[in-house]
């Protein structure tokens, strides 16, 4: 709701941009106008971003969409944005694709790193999990479709059956997970593909037998996310934003953000800006792993 | 333009506007096109591109459809796997299938079951309404009863996902609560409005002499609806049913929302499935233009456009037979 409401003030800024912020800048009512569009899993930070970018520079308005990272690509494509946000790498049509309408190759900047959670409704029993196991929930050919197999009973799921919950088949979130975990092997049919990774959460906090997957920002209190393992027998490791940085978590990934060619001008300022400490802390401040380190808001307390 | 029309449209009811505006000299006769003609040709021609529209839109949507879902049809599409099997998988990394079985089969369970819970009530209220009830009461149904056609189709997935979905869990134990049944009840009460709207102006359509003639011979009110006025008004009501069917199937957000989108052939009202309606919502925003999946799901379309067709079709012949048959 709140993600709306601030595209809407920010179209509504667009429409009567001499009404808006400071009018009396240095450069009196010209604006550039940044266009964002793509990856549902950064839209949040993206909105982020572009409002605290506002401050930084107010002669430069950047409007951001979401869509999933397939639209903002179309989008790049079609020459309709200047950056198009993506939880994946161009496959190779797309890159093709930009070359032959652009006329320029997709510049990829990685901005930063998502996690994929595996989670639970918060009163199952369930610590631990194996990537051999997820791929045998979710995998097409896999065994494991009641919790007993997994040797635990979960409260409030008499049928004992996995319910598993996934995303639409053209999101990134949906492909990432089919690369990383089931490595490229179809999805077993009769999962439930929600649209948007909300929804996936909001669904395995009210539904006990369920068990679902989505970037780690978007976690909240009513589901369980248990450590994963790379294999049986590897450390289990829990999906935080430490170990998305070392490289530890078994399921995580970079964000891009493409441009058509070499940015340059405001879009290129924006770009450096987003991987500034400033832009990175406020990455890491929406629950995202960052591209290094060293950052001022990454006290010796939380590494 | 032959200049008798311009004789006849000032004479066309126009006079008594065109003698206020012009005196009483008959002006208008003696100028031919006044103002009073062009606007009656303004408004006719305005009238006439309103009416036109209709067609050319749905003509220009089905040859949309066709051209990007032709292609498909022609050069990808194998009918045997399309129809006959589950494995609806676009964009599968190591070979896509497009197996529609599921999603049709979802599409007629989720309809069928909606119509079940809807059919029973739908028909009850129009009877009520339309031969029970008197005078506030009746308005108020009215009132209430299109106030519940206003209610978005988002709110009521909405209340599926939210509401419905625990509700099904603690009633009925089962492990999820997005499924048929919660689409089916949904889509029931959102096709109720209508089908009780039709029902009754079918039901309204039956002369009172009918009625009267009943009573007459000493039938109860019971005996009137039941034995006259229902096989009077059946192929009206039959109409109603059939509108009422178009409409849940064509619905998209709110069995999207509320079906639980799981490609899965039902053998229980508790198992989630997925329409096509919501396959299409679901995928089509993010699938590169032209490729084939996104020439798919314009088969899909294809094939929806085709059964919602027929079924208005059907049901517009049903209900002009009562009109023309009596």
């Amino acid at each position: 709701m709140g993600r709306s409401n601030r595209r809407g003030a920010l179209t509504f800024c667009l429409l009567f941009s001499l009404s808006c912020g400071a009018g009396d800048g240095p450069r009196g009512g010209h604006r550039t106008v940044i266009q964002n569009k793509g990856s549902d899993t950064l839209v949040n930070v993206a909105q982020a971003w572009a409002e605290a970018y506002g401050k930084v520079n107010p002669s430069v308005v950047v409007s951001v969409a979401g869509g999933g990272s397939g639209t903002g690509i179309s989008a790049l494509i079609n020459g309709t944005v200047d950056i198009a946000n993506s939880s994946r790498p161009l496959s190779d049509s797309e890159a093709e694709a930009v070359i032959q309408a652009r006329g320029v190759p997709a510049q990829a900047f990685v901005v930063g790193y998502d996690a994929l959670a595996v989670f639970v409704h918060r009163d199952n029993p369930l610590e631990a999990l194996t990537i051999p196991q997820i791929a045998e929930i979710y995998g097409e050919g896999g065994s494991l479709d009641r919790w007993e197999q997994l040797g635990i009973r979960v409260p409030g799921c008499p049928s004992g059956k996995i319910v598993r919950v996934s995303r639409q088949n053209n999101s990134g979130t949906y492909t990432y997970f089919a690369e990383a975990v089931l490595h490229k092997n179809d999805y077993k049919l009769g999962s439930l593909d929600l649209h948007g990774s909300k929804d996936v959460v909001d669904l395995v906090s009210k539904t006990p037998c369920a068990i679902g997957y989505s970037g780690l920002a978007y976690a909240s209190t009513g589901i369980k996310m248990p450590c994963v393992a790379r294999e049986e027998g590897a450390p289990c490791i829990q999906p935080t934003m430490e170990s998305a940085v070392d490289g530890s978590y078994p399921i995580a990934r970079p964000l891009f953000m493409f441009t058509a060619g070499e940015p340059e001008g405001a879009v290129k300022a924006y770009l450096d800006w987003i991987l500034s400490d400033e832009g990175q802390c406020i990455l890491v401040g929406k629950g995202y792993a960052p591209v290094r380190a060293d950052l001022p808001c990454l006290g010796p307390e939380k590494q | 333009m032959p200049p008798e029309m311009d004789g006849n449209s000032s004479t066309y009811g126009l006079e008594g506007k065109g003698a206020a505006l012009r005196g009483p000299e008959g002006a208008s006769r003696r100028y031919g096109r006044d103002w009073a003609w062009w606007q009656d040709k303004l408004v006719a021609s305005v009238v006439f591109v309103g009416g036109v529209s209709a067609i050319v839109f749905v003509l220009g949507i089905f040859a949309f459809v066709t051209r990007e879902g032709l292609g498909f049809i022609l050069h990808t599409m194998d009918v045997r796997e399309f129809f006959g099997s589950i494995a609806w998988r676009p964009t599968s990394l190591i070979r896509p299938t497009y197996g529609a079985l599921a999603l049709i089969v979802g599409t007629a369970f989720v309809t069928g079951l909606a119509m079940v819970f809807s059919v029973p009530f739908s028909l009850g209220a129009a009877i009520f309404i339309g031969e029970f009830a008197k005078g506030r009461v009746r308005e108020t149904l009215k009132i209430l009863v299109e106030l519940l056609a206003a209610v978005p189709s988002v709110v009521w997935g909405f209340i599926g996902m939210t509401v419905m979905n625990e509700f099904l869990i603690r009633t009925f134990g089962v492990p999820v609560g997005l499924n048929a049944m919660n689409a089916g009840l949904i889509l029931g009460l959102m096709a109720a409005p209508i089908m009780t709207t039709i029902a009754e102006d079918a039901l309204k359509a039956v002369p009172d002499g009918y009625r009267e003639a009943a009573e007459a011979m000493g039938a109860t009110r019971w005996q009137v609806v039941w034995r006259v006025v229902l096989p009077a008004a059946k192929n009206g009501l039959l109409g109603a049913v059939l509108l009422g069917v178009g409409r849940a199937f064509g619905e998209t957000m709110a069995v999207l929302m509320a079906s639980g989108h799981s490609i899965h052939l039902p053998t229980s009202p508790f198992d989630s499935v997925r329409a096509l309606t919501a396959t299409i919502a679901a995928e089509l925003g993010e699938t590169a233009v032209g490729s084939d999946h996104y020439r798919a799901l314009f088969t899909l379309g294809i094939l929806l456009f085709v059964v919602t067709f027929f079924i208005n079709l059907a049901a517009d012949l049903v209900v002009r037979g009562v009109r023309g048959g009596r």
